[in-house]
């Protein structure tokens, strides 16, 4: 059953990488990177990383693929004129990527761990813990180092992108809560008294 | 364990949070009018810390099981970074605030760039480095595209990004290679098991990609192709940045993961790192000779200079380690200098960065002319400056590795290097009389200009017991 569960996502995987490569709608690649993620999803299930399984779907599946598809939908780019541009360059794309194919089945097929490897190994399945409890565990303790690097460069990125983008703008409205706050009738309003018949 | 940690890494702690508390009281008060006291306060920050690292406890201290290195080579890598960030930070200041560049943020990217720098060349496991270039990078590309309504900083802000992007994606897949292999990521993890055997040819498909990807960090042939243009749209002041500290992270960081993770295996890497360069120098030799923009020029000159300080690492030496370190040290002295002499070029106010400009410029301005004329001489190596010592250094060393031939091929580069740099020269004391440059003279560029000459000059003496503590910084990491 699991052999065959397996087949079923790597195949959808494989499928799904190829077509968001070479389908011809841009919006349908980010369907099919959609497919390849949860199917990527349905792969960790299987190894027993449930916790990454459901971060996959949830980051890259729920933020990142709809960020994607929004950033297709509004960008005008036009796919036809780069996918020509790339149509020149297949050719010796082509050999170089079998190259480097051929050098990877050469590599992975003498592959060779060192010995002592499987000793050093992080545990990857914690046997008497839950999951989702031994990544916070690890994530705080070992990895600490880590995790607070992760977070500034999150915050350098979090910085750049509104350095880049925020435009303060002199001829715009904005709004002033105070003086809002400090209006009053005799102030917002003017009185008139329109005789019958005759207007202002 | 924690608490020992901490105070291990002190020193990239205090800068990280001064950088945020300077952001949230940036944008809480003044915001940009804030800027130039912030580039102030970030460069004396820098000066600071970096003295206080060059005193600290000698010794090797490792800290979160492994991940962080402190030892010589470390210190004498943060010691440069932080100098050279804080001198070329100072030096920015007039530049920006004149053409409205300086906002809050660009002094306090600059100092999380540093922090990023500091994890690098104290890495000690695969991912501490990716983190750290990776912080490291994410600051540099925004800073390229700092002046974002101009087509050319745009530009290179978005093709280092895209480049940099490729290459991290080449280090990380090396990085999983290499853990598939040794079964950890931990340096001293790797190197142990490198030790049992053979390396076999995983390991070594993965330590082919990780050179790669680290050979574009440090622009080496032919993972060069984003530098002239990077160099050319980044506004001045961030080609500068980008010429001096990061160059001497990476390095340094290049240095560490060979030695630290790969120290064993000396002969599967040296020559790879020895053909890149060979590249390296000659084409940053013969492709400056067709340009006439300055910072393109200076580009080159990068290039090729990477590629004498990477014959240091292609020894594989002790010895070599303590020639690249000179020669970085030098290298950077030597750049703040030259970008001093360039944020000086204007014309109308405007900055101008075409080497004719510089026609007739010693008859006007004799004591500048003659400063540019010692770090021209200097980058070029030309005996009696500092800059020929550190190439003698490197050749040194690649000789007593066993290397002659690139020591050779290095020689002749330098010679055909030469002719770029003595051309500037010629312009400003030969050239005919043409539009003239602006008299500028900023007490702190032109003092910037003159300390680097002098050091040039008299470096020649004892170096400024920088040979010392290279040796000493050489003999932590390499044994």
């Amino acid at each position: 059953m699991s052999v065959f569960a397996f087949y079923l996502f790597a195949i959808s995987a494989i499928a799904g990488g190829l077509f968001t490569v070479i389908s011809r709608q841009p919006v349908h690649s980010v369907l099919w990177l959609i497919l390849s993620f949860i199917s990527a999803a349905g792969l960790f299930v299987l190894l027993g990383a449930e916790f990454v399984a459901m971060l996959l779907v949830i980051v890259y599946v729920g933020a990142v693929a709809v960020l994607f598809l929004f950033v297709v939908m509004m960008l005008d780019v036009d796919f036809a004129e780069l996918k020509a541009e790339m149509a020149r360059y297949m050719p010796l794309a082509l050999l170089i990527g079998l190259v480097i194919l051929m050098q990877f089945v050469m590599a992975f097929g003498a592959w060779e761990s060192a010995h002592g490897a499987a000793e050093q190994l992080a545990q990857p399945v914690p046997v008497d813990r839950h999951n989702t409890e031994a990544l916070g565990v690890i994530l705080y303790d070992q990895y600490f180092l880590l995790f607070q690097l992760a977070g500034l460069i999150l915050l350098v990125a979090m910085i750049g992108a509104i350095v880049l983008t925020l435009r303060h703008r002199q001829d715009i409205k904005r709004q002033d809560i105070l003086a809002q706050m400090y209006r009053d009738p005799a102030k917002a309003m003017e009185l008139k008294d329109v005789k019958p018949g005759q207007g202002l | 364990m924690i608490q020992a940690d901490l105070s291990i890494i002190l020193p990239e702690i205090v800068l990280a949070v001064y950088a945020m508390l300077a952001l949230l009281a940036a944008v809480y008060t003044s915001k940009d009018k804030l800027g130039p006291l912030l580039v102030w306060s970030t460069g004396g920050l820098m000066v600071v810390l970096a003295a206080w690292i060059a005193t600290k406890a000698s010794g090797t201290h490792v800290a979160f099981g492994g991940m962080f290195v402190d030892d010589g080579f470390a210190r004498f890598a943060k010691v440069a970074i932080l100098l050279s960030a804080a001198a070329v930070l100072v030096m920015s200041q007039d530049y920006m605030s004149r053409r409205g560049l300086l906002r809050f943020e660009y002094p306090l990217l600059v100092a999380l760039a540093a922090v990023g720098m500091m994890m690098m060349v104290s890495a000690g496991d695969l991912m501490a480095l990716y983190m750290g270039l990776e912080l490291q990078s994410l600051a540099l590309y925004v800073v390229a595209a700092l002046r974002r309504d101009s087509v050319k900083s745009t530009e290179a802000g978005l093709k280092y990004f895209v480049l940099g992007a490729l290459s991290s994606g080449l280090l990380l897949y090396g990085a999983s290679l290499v853990y598939g292999f040794s079964g950890t990521t931990l340096f001293s993890g790797i190197i142990e098991t490198a030790k049992h055997g053979e390396v076999t040819i995983g390991l070594l498909f993965g330590l082919i990609f990780l050179i790669s990807g680290l050979a574009f960090k440090v622009s080496a042939v032919p993972f060069h192709m984003w530098t002239p243009d990077v160099y050319e749209g980044s506004p001045t002041p961030v080609t500068a940045f980008f010429a001096t500290a990061p160059k001497m992270a990476a390095m340094g960081l290049f240095a560490r993961v060979m030695h630290d993770a790969f120290g064993l295996a000396v002969q599967d890497w040296s020559q790879v790192i020895a053909l890149l360069a060979l590249l390296s120098m000659f084409l940053g030799a013969v492709a400056a000779i067709g340009q006439r923009d300055i910072k393109r020029l200076m580009a080159f000159s990068s290039i090729a200079h990477m590629g004498y300080a990477m014959m240091g690492l292609a020894a594989g030496t002790q010895f070599g380690v303590q020639a690249l370190l000179v020669y970085m040290a030098i290298y950077v002295t030597m750049n703040v200098g030259t970008f001093a002499f360039i944020l000086m070029m204007e014309k109308d106010g405007k900055p101008v960065t075409d080497i004719t400009m510089l026609n007739g410029y010693a008859r006007r301005e004799p004591a500048k002319a003659l400063a540019m004329l010692v770090l021209l001489f200097s980058l070029a190596g030309v005996p009696p400056m500092l800059g020929f010592f550190g190439k003698l250094y490197v050749l040194r060393a690649a000789y007593d590795a066993g290397l002659a031939w690139l020591a050779i091929a290095g020689v002749i580069a330098s010679v055909i290097g030469a002719f770029y740099y003595l051309r500037i020269v010629y312009y400003m004391y030969f050239g005919d009389e043409g539009e003239e440059l602006d008299s500028n003279n900023q007490p702190i560029l032109w003092g910037f200009l003159m300390a680097s000459a002098a050091v040039m000059l008299l470096g020649i003496i004892n170096m400024f017991g920088v040979e010392g503590a290279a040796a000493a910084a050489a003999a932590t990491l390499v044994n």
